[in-house]
């Protein structure tokens, strides 16, 4: 048995401290120990980017950090964005535009769009869908969520 | 889908984690930007008996000019690259590249000597560093070497690096002046890694090709330069009868393997389209460059 680390992690404006198992993923971190179960967890793998969170302002998989690289970092989840009746600019565009289906790579959609919006300019469709391109949606076919995200371009 | 177990050391210093590496007597993991080896760490397919973090190492994401290079720390993140001020101006053809590198939440966390060292067979980085001739600097318990990124990449996701030994920092020797550049890669979707790739820099001088560098990758195990090609290409200036003798020749350089994603013979074709597309770049560029 590995002996658990100590760890201290400010987590959507809330700081918190656990003793982890290093091979514990962030993503089970936020979701089992926290019951933060906004983030979502699809291929365990990097692929789909239903985990996505923002590390320090920066977004980041969630199942390919260790919870104990979190220690002394802060942490966004979707649930720091709004919450329903008091939803982010974003989130409400997301409502608006039909962006969701069933919702299951909605946190991660939301939290890659909030890290792209900050760093791109975001020009034409073409760049949203390429920003997009690590986040998988089966239901929605993408045209909406493009929607979404350019009516809150620049604003 | 979870890591077996395995034991955690956060260094603070590169002595500190050469020593753990060395501890461990090759059954530990460097931790860098953990984008490709916590996948391999969640499928289980690595079982290392303990991980040595080094993102806590102050001073080893830097990206630093000096006369004569551009020094770039192993723990830059890919995102740096791409927007790196110093970057854009001595090496556009790297800021290009670094935009076709998996996603935003990937090259926030992907590391230059995580890249380098893991050496996908498709992914850019390895290529860009055997166009722009990087130096590589490694730095085990009895030193450091330096090393030509060529010597360092020898097979598929193999590199001439001791389980003891830490990648800390590569040298960009500055290209001359009326340097142009041309980057092409197609991949099934944005950010997937390359079904073929090239980047090209070509320097100009009275009219005629003066230096010629042509490097390709997702077409063999390690990313190679099309040292005949370059070979073809100096001396004259670039036409069309010339260029497609270069494609021939980039064609003739390689033998990609067939697979799932494309054929042996789809990945030649392409990389001699692709090969064409960036040199006729570079020409351009390296033309207009008034420098």
């Amino acid at each position: 048995m590995i002996a658990p680390r100590d760890i201290t992690v400010t987590v959507n404006g809330a700081a918190y401290q656990a003793a982890v198992e290093p091979r514990l993923l962030l993503a089970d971190f936020l979701r089992h120990t926290l019951g933060l179960t906004g983030t979502h967890v699809g291929c365990e793998h990097g692929v789909c980017g239903a985990c996505t969170v923002l590390i320090d302002g920066d977004s980041a998989r969630s199942c390919l950090m260790l919870a104990v690289q979190a220690n002394g970092k802060r942490v966004e989840t979707v649930e720091s964005l709004g919450r329903i009746g008091q939803m982010s600019a974003l989130q409400e565009s997301f409502r608006e535009h039909h962006a969701l289906q069933c919702g299951f790579c909605t946190p991660g959609m939301l939290m890659t769009a909030t890290d792209l919006l900050k760093k791109y300019p975001l020009a034409s469709d073409d760049d949203i869908r390429k920003g997009l391109s690590g986040n998988l949606c089966r239901c929605t076919g993408y045209q909406h969520i493009v929607k979404a995200i350019r009516a809150v371009v620049g604003k | 889908m979870k890591p077996a177990a395995f034991d955690y050391i956060a260094a603070t210093t590169i002595d500190m984690a050469i020593a753990a590496l060395a501890a461990a007597g090759g059954e530990a993991k460097i931790l860098a930007g953990g984008q490709s080896l916590v996948p391999m760490l969640n499928f289980r397919l690595l079982r290392p008996s303990v991980l040595v973090d080094i993102n806590g190492i102050a001073d080893l994401a830097n990206i630093e000019e000096t006369g004569s290079d551009i020094r770039v720390g192993a723990l830059t993140r890919h995102y740096q690259l791409e927007t790196s001020a110093i970057i854009a101006r001595h090496f556009p053809v790297l800021s290009c590249a670094m935009t076709h590198v998996a996603h935003l939440a990937i090259r926030n966390r992907g590391t230059v000597g995580g890249s380098l060292s893991h050496a996908d067979p498709a992914a850019e980085l390895p290529m860009l560093a055997l166009l722009l001739e990087a130096k590589l600097r490694i730095a085990s318990a009895s030193g450091t070497r330096t090393l030509a990124a060529r010597e360092f990449f020898l097979d598929a996701l193999t590199v001439d690096l001791g389980s003891a030994e830490i990648l800390t920092e590569i040298a960009l020797p500055k290209l001359p002046p009326r340097t142009g550049w041309g980057f092409e890669e197609v991949a099934r979707r944005h950010g997937d890694f390359a079904l073929a790739a090239v980047a090209a820099t070509l320097t100009a001088s009275d009219g005629a090709i003066a230096e010629a560098r042509i490097a390709l990758t997702g077409v063999g195990p390690t990313p190679v330069r099309a040292a005949d090609a370059e070979a073809l290409l100096v001396g004259h200036a670039l036409e069309d009868g010339l260029a497609v003798r270069a494609i021939d020749a980039v064609r003739a350089s390689i033998a990609p393997e067939s697979d799932l994603h494309a054929s042996s013979d789809y990945r030649r074709h392409l990389a001699g389209v692709l090969a064409g597309r960036a040199l006729a770049a570079a020409w351009q560029r390296a033309n207009a460059s008034a420098a």
